[in-house]
């Protein structure tokens, strides 16, 4: 029952972009197209998942014990960018038919606040390891959602008559803004 | 200006070596020196919700924390006395996992007869303007039937008036609503056993079956 | 280089948010107030200059390949003695910011700026670009933390305006922090051109 209640909110009721402006970046960057959208979520939802087992590792069994819980950004943030770099060279020795589809996004996603963001914030829900772990593949999902949705939305903009002003990021930011807004209503379920 | 240095192994790894050190040394020494600024702005925190949620008094007796029935963690009770040594209250320190974003915590003060003196959320992410408004929301004084201040948990039905309780929720916010009045339950019952137990349990457990967790 | 131009184009011209459209999470997660995106922005500011500073200190001695992963030690550091020093001295500031000051490491403006800028410039110019970037995003952040609150509470800084339940309540929460950034945008585009 507690993971139903975990998985609803992380993908609806408080998903990650349209509710915790957390990977805005890529919401924004990576969201002309479909495809491009599908790709990038699948490698969030890979990498996302793999930093929160092994930081919520580090935190219970070097940080906490050591006494040293203020090293929790630094530690944190090193081990997400060397995640990304290790899965990137497995993957393209693995299955390279895999590191085509998802090897473009992984650079980018060192600095894509979401998976930082999970990683703390499954430390400060008191989450335990199988709790994490779905939270961060809920979260994930939640991101994909967002992005595919809103690349489907893009991608008939483009064909749109847009107010000159508003073209390009100011109209995006706005749909996004109604996007949010129709998620809101998720907020009874749960 | 220098050359730039060669990307050898050696090289990069007494760079990474030295870079890593020279930033937890450094880290290590700020954390010492703020150490006791968190802990006493954390204390002082505590001390000055203590103060506001109950009616005036001279001195903290020692707290305790209680294990509650219905919760994983345990609350803490900070009774207080005025100068003769007579309670004057008790504050208890609250939280609730039902809140909109999960857990929040709030202080919640009692007099001796069980009603509510005052109450401080604490900490919390609720939804700015919606959920958040639970800080001033339960204390208005115009609105008797949202107003918690001067009631008893034991007496009055401490659930939202949808679902059939005596409290009228914040607008558009049931769910923070229902959370904060679970986090309000849990002090008292907590508060009630401690101090029937205390004094020779007379009507120990009268509050636990109206005021449970439902 | 002209310190005073290389200082001002943070503002307008290169602003981060509303130009260079970086560290679009803080600018969308804070600002539901204008203390708040205030507090963000300078904390960011402080960040940003002294992650300047050290990377423009140390260039030459960092070989290219270890680069970056120097970077975000360096300021990682710097985010974390920020969120320490905050916890202890503005502890309510903290609270309401939250999550995302340890977040302010993942900001693509300060490894931005760090490899862009500070890696090829000077010590003093590094600085400046720092201070102009940093107060140019607090700009930003602190307008639109004073738009929300203004349009969604009726008050600005705290203060009020107008009565409350005049506000359309729309604006503190997520989907206006997406609009109101939206239409400002557009209102900077026009103004850029004019």
């Amino acid at each position: 029952m507690q993971y139903i209640i975990i998985i609803i909110s992380a993908i609806f009721v408080n998903n990650i972009v349209l509710a915790q402006f957390l990977g805005i970046c890529p919401f924004l960057g990576v969201s002309k197209k479909t495809s491009t959208a599908i790709g990038m979520a699948g490698a969030v939802a890979f990498v996302m998942t793999l930093a929160t087992i092994v930081t919520y590792l580090i935190q219970y069994n070097i940080l906490v014990p050591l006494n040293v819980a203020y090293l929790q950004t630094i530690s944190f943030i090193l081990v997400i960018a060397a995640l990304v770099q290790l899965v990137e060279i497995i993957l393209k020795k693995v299955s390279p038919a895999l590191y085509q589809a998802l090897g473009v996004f992984l650079p980018l996603i060192t600095t894509n606040c979401a998976i930082l963001g999970v990683a703390i914030l499954t430390i400060q829900k008191d989450f335990n390891l199988m709790e994490g772990v779905v939270y961060a593949i809920s979260t994930a999902i939640g991101f994909g959602l967002a992005l595919v949705i809103f690349a489907g939305l893009r991608e008939h903009l483009d064909l749109m008559n847009v107010p000159k002003g508003l073209k390009g990021t100011p109209i995006a930011l706005i749909t996004a803004g109604i996007l949010a807004m129709a998620f809101m209503g998720f907020s009874g379920i749960v | 200006m220098m050359a730039k240095r060669e990307s050898s192994f050696i090289n990069m790894l007494v760079t990474l070596f030295a870079v890593t050190f020279i930033a937890s040394a450094s880290l290590g020494l700020v954390n010492e020196m703020t150490r006791d600024a968190i802990k006493k702005a954390n204390i002082k925190a505590q001390e000055k919700a203590i103060a506001s949620v109950l009616p005036k008094f001279d001195k903290l007796g020692k707290s305790l924390m209680v294990l509650p029935k219905d919760g994983p963690d345990s609350l803490e009770l900070f009774p207080a006395y005025d100068a003769q040594g007579k309670e004057v209250g008790t504050a208890v320190k609250s939280y609730t996992n039902k809140g909109f974003s999960g857990h929040f915590t709030i202080m919640v003060g009692f007099k001796p007869d069980g009603t509510i003196s005052g109450y401080e959320v604490l900490q919390h992410q609720e939804t700015p303007g919606l959920g958040s408004k639970m800080g001033e929301w339960f204390r208005n004084k115009d609105k008797p039937k949202q107003d918690i201040i001067g009631k008893n948990p034991g007496k009055v039905n401490f659930h939202v008036s949808k679902d059939g309780g005596d409290i009228d929720a914040i607008t558009a916010a049931t769910i923070s609503s229902r959370a904060f009045l679970d986090a309000v339950r849990r002090a008292y019952n907590t508060w009630k056993n401690e101090s029937d137990g205390m004094s020779g349990s007379k009507t120990k457990n009268e509050a636990q079956t109206e005021g449970g967790n439902s | 280089m002209n310190q005073m131009k290389n200082f001002t184009k943070g503002f307008l011209k290169e602003n981060p948010v509303f130009v260079l459209l970086l560290g679009m999470c803080p600018t969308l997660g804070v600002t539901s107030s204008a203390i708040n995106g205030m507090g963000m922005g300078l904390a960011t500011t402080f960040v940003l200059v002294m992650a300047n500073f050290v990377v423009s200190l140390v260039k030459s001695g960092i070989p290219d390949k270890v680069r970056i992963p120097s970077f975000i030690v360096i300021i990682a550091t710097f985010v974390t003695i920020v969120q320490l020093t905050m916890q202890a001295y503005l502890p309510s500031l903290y609270e309401s910011l939250g999550l995302f000051i340890p977040l302010i490491v993942v900001n693509c403006i300060v490894l931005g700026r760090a490899e862009a800028f500070a890696s090829k410039n000077t010590v003093w110019s590094s600085i400046v670009d720092g201070l102009g970037m940093g107060l140019g995003f607090t700009f930003a952040l602190t307008l639109l933390g004073a738009v929300r609150e203004f349009l969604g509470s009726g008050k600005v800084f705290g203060l009020t305006i107008y009565p409350e339940h005049y506000g359309s309540l729309i604006f503190v929460l997520a989907p206006g922090a997406f609009i109101a950034l939206g239409y400002l945008i557009a209102l900077i585009n026009k103004l850029k051109k004019a």
